[in-house]
C-alpha cells in the first residue's frame, strides 16, 4: 500500500467493504483498487435491448439475405405446393427487417427521451477541432504510435465515427433500400410503394437496387467485425470496461487519472 | 382538311366483319384490363373518331419493334394500325421512300400539327452532332426534334428510345440518348422491350384512340397497365421459387423438371413486363415457359448489369470486373487478416509495456 494515501483515509473508508473482507478473498491490494475506480453508468436499458434485438436481427437479415441472394442447394422435400423453403427465408428475412427498422426508430425516439449518450451516435461533431484532435489520437493508439488510450465515457471518437457512419447512415441505407425492394413485391399502390418506391425511380433498375443492397449488407458485416474485434481489444487494453457495458450500462474506469 | 377515315371504315374497307371487328374490340377491353362495360366504348370510338395520325420514325435501332408490331396476335389490330401507320409516315414499312417519304412526313406534321403522335423506334447519338445516325441526308436527331415539335404525345418504342438499349451501353461512343432526354416538353409514353410484346404496343395505341388520352403512367413513364408487375410476380415457376427449388445447371434434371431458373440468373425478379401474362408469339410462349431465364430486356441499361446469368450486377473497380458477393468477401478477408495482424501486434505491444514497466518498478 502506497504511503501517501493512508493519512486520508480513516476506517471508515473501508468499512462498506467489510463483506468483501470477511470473504477473505480480498487484499489490501484490491481493497484500495475499488476505492480508486469509478464506473458511470451510460447505456440506459432501452438502448441495451435495442443493441441486442439489432444485433439478432442484423443477423438473421445478414444470413437470409446472402441466401436470398445465392439460395440453398434445390430441395425437392415435396411437392412445390407443400414445401416453402425459401418463402419461409425471404419472410424471415422480412420479419427481421420489420423488427430492426421498428427498433431504429424505437431507437430515434430514445435519442431525445433517453440521457445524453443516447444521443452520441446520430451526430459527428465535425465543427468541434477537440473532437478531431481525439480522433486523431484514437488512431493514432491503434497504429501503435500513443502508449495509452484516453478515458471515453461513451464512443471514442474512432467508434463514434464508424458507428454514425456504418448504423446511423449504414442502416438507414439498408432500410430504405430494403424497403424499396419490400415494395416491388408489396405491388403498386401499396402503401410501401407508396412510401419507397421513389427509390427504384432513382436507382433506375431493380438489378442494380439489390446490388446496392447486397454491397450494403458487406459493409454492415465488415462493421461487426471490426465492432467485434475492438470491444474486445478494448476491453483488454483500454483503461474502461467495453464488453459487460452493454450488458449492464456501466462503464467502469481502472484508474482514477484525470487523462 | 380531307376527312379521315375512322377505324371501322378501315376495317371494313379491309374486308373484315362487324362480328370480327366487336370480337377485336371485347379482347382489347380485356388485354388493357378493363370491364365489359367498356367494349361498346371502344367500339364507339373506333366506329366514330377519325384515326389518329401517327409519324413513326427510326433512329438508331434493329427494327425490332417493327417487328414485333406487325405481329400483334389480333389480326384486326395488326390490320387496323398497320393501315392507319402506313397512311403516313414509316419509312420501314411504307410504300413510299427517298424524296417522296421524306415529303409525306412534312405533309403530315402541317395537316396535323398539334394532333399526331410520334412513335419513336430507336433513339438519336449526339455524338458528333448526330452524324451516326443520318436519315434523308440529315441527322436523326435533327428530324426528331422537327417531328416532335407539333406533336400531341410521343411514344418511345423499345428499350433504344426509352433507355438507350445497346447503343448506349458503356462506354456509349456515339453518346446515344433515349428519346425523353432530348425532348424534355412533351408527354412521353416509353414502351420497353427489347422489342415490346406486340399486344402491349397495339394496346397502347388503342387506348389512346379509345379515350384520348395517354394512359396511366408508372414512375418511370410506362403504362401501368403492362408493366406495374415484375415477370416474376406472375411467373407460372413462381412456387418453385418459393419452394426453394431451383435449376442447378443447363439440362439437369431440375431444369426438365422446369424448376425455377433463379439461379440461372433468371432476370424475372428485377424485370416490369407482361411477358408471363401476355406472352409473345400470340400467347404462345415467353423466355422462361421455354427453359431460358429471362435477360431483362425492358430494363434501364440492362447491357451495363452484367452477364444475362448473372444474379448480381458486375461492379468495375479498379479495372476488375466483380459482382458485391466477390468484393464483400474479398473486403471482409482482407480485414480478418489485418485485425490477425493487429492481435498480433496488440499482445507484442503488451507484452513489451508490461517489461518496461516492471524495469521501472524495479529501478524505483
Amino acid at each position: 500500500m502506497s504511503q501517501r494515501t493512508k493519512p486520508h483515509h480513516t476506517l471508515e473508508d473501508y468499512l462498506p467493504m467489510e463483506a468483501s473482507r470477511l470473504t477473505g478473498d480480498a487484499t489490501a491490494k484490491d481493497l484500495e483498487s475499488i476505492r480508486l475506480r469509478t464506473a458511470v453508468y451510460v447505456y440506459e436499458v432501452p438502448v441495451r435491448i435495442w443493441h441486442w434485438v439489432n444485433a439478432a436481427a442484423i443477423l438473421v437479415l445478414a444470413i437470409t439475405g446472402y441466401l436470398i441472394g445465392s439460395p440453398p442447394p434445390t430441395m425437392e422435400i415435396g411437392e412445390a405446393t407443400n414445401q416453402f423453403v425459401f418463402g419461409y427465408i425471404r419472410f424471415a428475412h422480412f420479419t427481421a427487417g420489420m423488427i430492426l427498422t421498428i427498433g431504429f426508430f424505437a431507437r430515434i425516439y430514445w435519442a431525445f427521451a433517453g440521457n445524453s449518450h443516447a444521443r452520441q451516435m446520430f451526430y459527428v461533431p465535425v465543427w468541434n477541432p477537440r473532437w478531431w484532435k481525439e480522433l486523431l489520437y484514437e488512431v493514432r493508439w491503434y497504429f501503435f504510435l500513443e502508449k495509452e488510450p484516453k478515458k471515453f465515457v461513451g464512443h471514442n471518437p474512432l467508434a463514434h465515427l464508424a458507428m454514425f457512419c456504418f448504423i446511423t447512415l449504414g442502416m438507414t441505407f439498408m432500410i430504405i433500400t430494403g424497403f424499396a425492394l419490400y415494395a416491388e413485391g408489396a405491388g403498386q399502390g401499396s402503401f410501401f410503394d407508396g412510401a419507397f418506391g421513389w427509390v427504384l425511380g432513382l436507382v433506375g433498375n431493380s438489378q442494380r437496387l439489390h446490388t446496392l443492397h447486397h454491397l450494403g449488407m458487406w459493409a454492415i458485416l465488415i462493421f461487426v467485425i471490426i465492432h467485434v474485434y475492438a470491444a474486445i481489444r478494448e476491453d483488454i487494453m483500454s483503461r474502461q470496461s467495453m464488453l459487460t457495458t452493454i450488458v449492464s450500462g456501466w462503464r467502469s474506469f481502472r484508474d482514477n487519472r484525470p487523462n | 382538311m380531307p376527312e379521315i377515315e375512322t377505324f371501322y371504315d378501315v376495317m371494313r374497307r379491309q374486308g373484315i366483319t362487324r362480328r370480327s371487328f366487336m370480337k377485336y374490340c371485347s379482347l382489347t377491353a380485356a388485354a388493357l384490363g378493363l370491364g365489359p362495360s367498356f367494349v361498346p366504348r371502344i367500339a364507339h370510338a373506333m366506329e366514330t373518331k377519325p384515326r389518329t395520325p401517327v409519324i413513326w420514325v427510326h433512329g438508331l435501332e434493329c427494327t425490332c419493334c417493327s417487328e414485333s408490331f406487325i405481329r400483334s396476335a389480333h389480326p384486326l389490330a395488326k390490320d387496323v394500325v398497320l393501315s392507319m401507320i402506313s397512311l403516313d409516315y414509316d419509312d420501314t414499312l411504307m410504300a413510299a421512300a427517298g424524296h417522296q417519304a421524306e415529303a409525306a412526313l412534312q405533309d403530315t406534321i402541317d395537316r396535323y400539327k398539334g394532333n399526331y403522335i410520334l412513335a419513336v423506334e430507336g433513339n438519336p447519338p449526339l455524338n458528333e452532332d448526330g452524324m451516326f445516325c443520318i436519315v434523308g441526308g440529315k441527322p436523326f436527331v435533327e428530324q426528331l426534334r422537327h417531328a416532335a415539335e407539333h406533336a400531341k404525345a410521343i411514344i418511345s418504342w423499345g428499350a433504344c428510345a426509352s433507355y438507350g438499349c445497346v447503343q448506349a451501353a458503356a462506354p456509349n461512343p456515339t453518346r446515344a440518348t433515349p428519346v425523353h432526354k432530348v425532348i424534355t416538353d412533351k408527354p412521353i409514353i416509353k414502351v420497353p422491350g427489347c422489342p415490346p410484346i406486340a399486344e402491349v404496343m397495339t394496346g397502347v395505341i388503342t387506348y389512346m384512340l379509345t379515350f384520348d388520352r395517354l394512359p396511366e403512367l408508372d414512375r418511370q413513364g410506362r403504362p401501368a397497365m403492362f408493366y406495374s408487375q415484375r415477370i416474376h410476380d406472375k411467373c407460372y415457376r413462381r412456387p418453385h421459387f418459393d419452394a426453394g427449388q431451383f435449376v442447378e445447371q443447363w439440362d439437369d434434371e431440375y431444369a426438365r423438371k422446369g424448376y425455377c431458373l433463379y439461379k440461372m440468373g433468371c432476370k424475372g425478379p428485377t424485370t416490369y413486363n407482361a411477358c408471363s401474362t401476355i406472352r409473345w408469339n400470340e400467347g404462345v410462349s415467353f423466355p422462361i415457359q421455354s427453359g431460358h431465364g429471362c435477360i431483362g430486356c425492358s430494363e434501364d441499361g440492362f447491357w451495363d448489369q452484367g452477364g444475362f446469368y448473372d444474379r448480381l450486377t458486375k461492379v468495375n473497380a479498379f479495372g476488375i470486373e466483380a459482382n458485391a458477393d466477390k468484393i464483400g468477401a474479398t473486403a471482409a478477408g482482407v480485414l480478418g487478416a489485418g485485425i490477425a495482424l493487429h492481435v498480433a501486434a496488440s499482445a507484442l505491444k503488451s507484452a513489451q509495456k508490461k517489461t518496461e514497466d516492471n524495469k521501472t518498478k524495479e529501478e524505483a
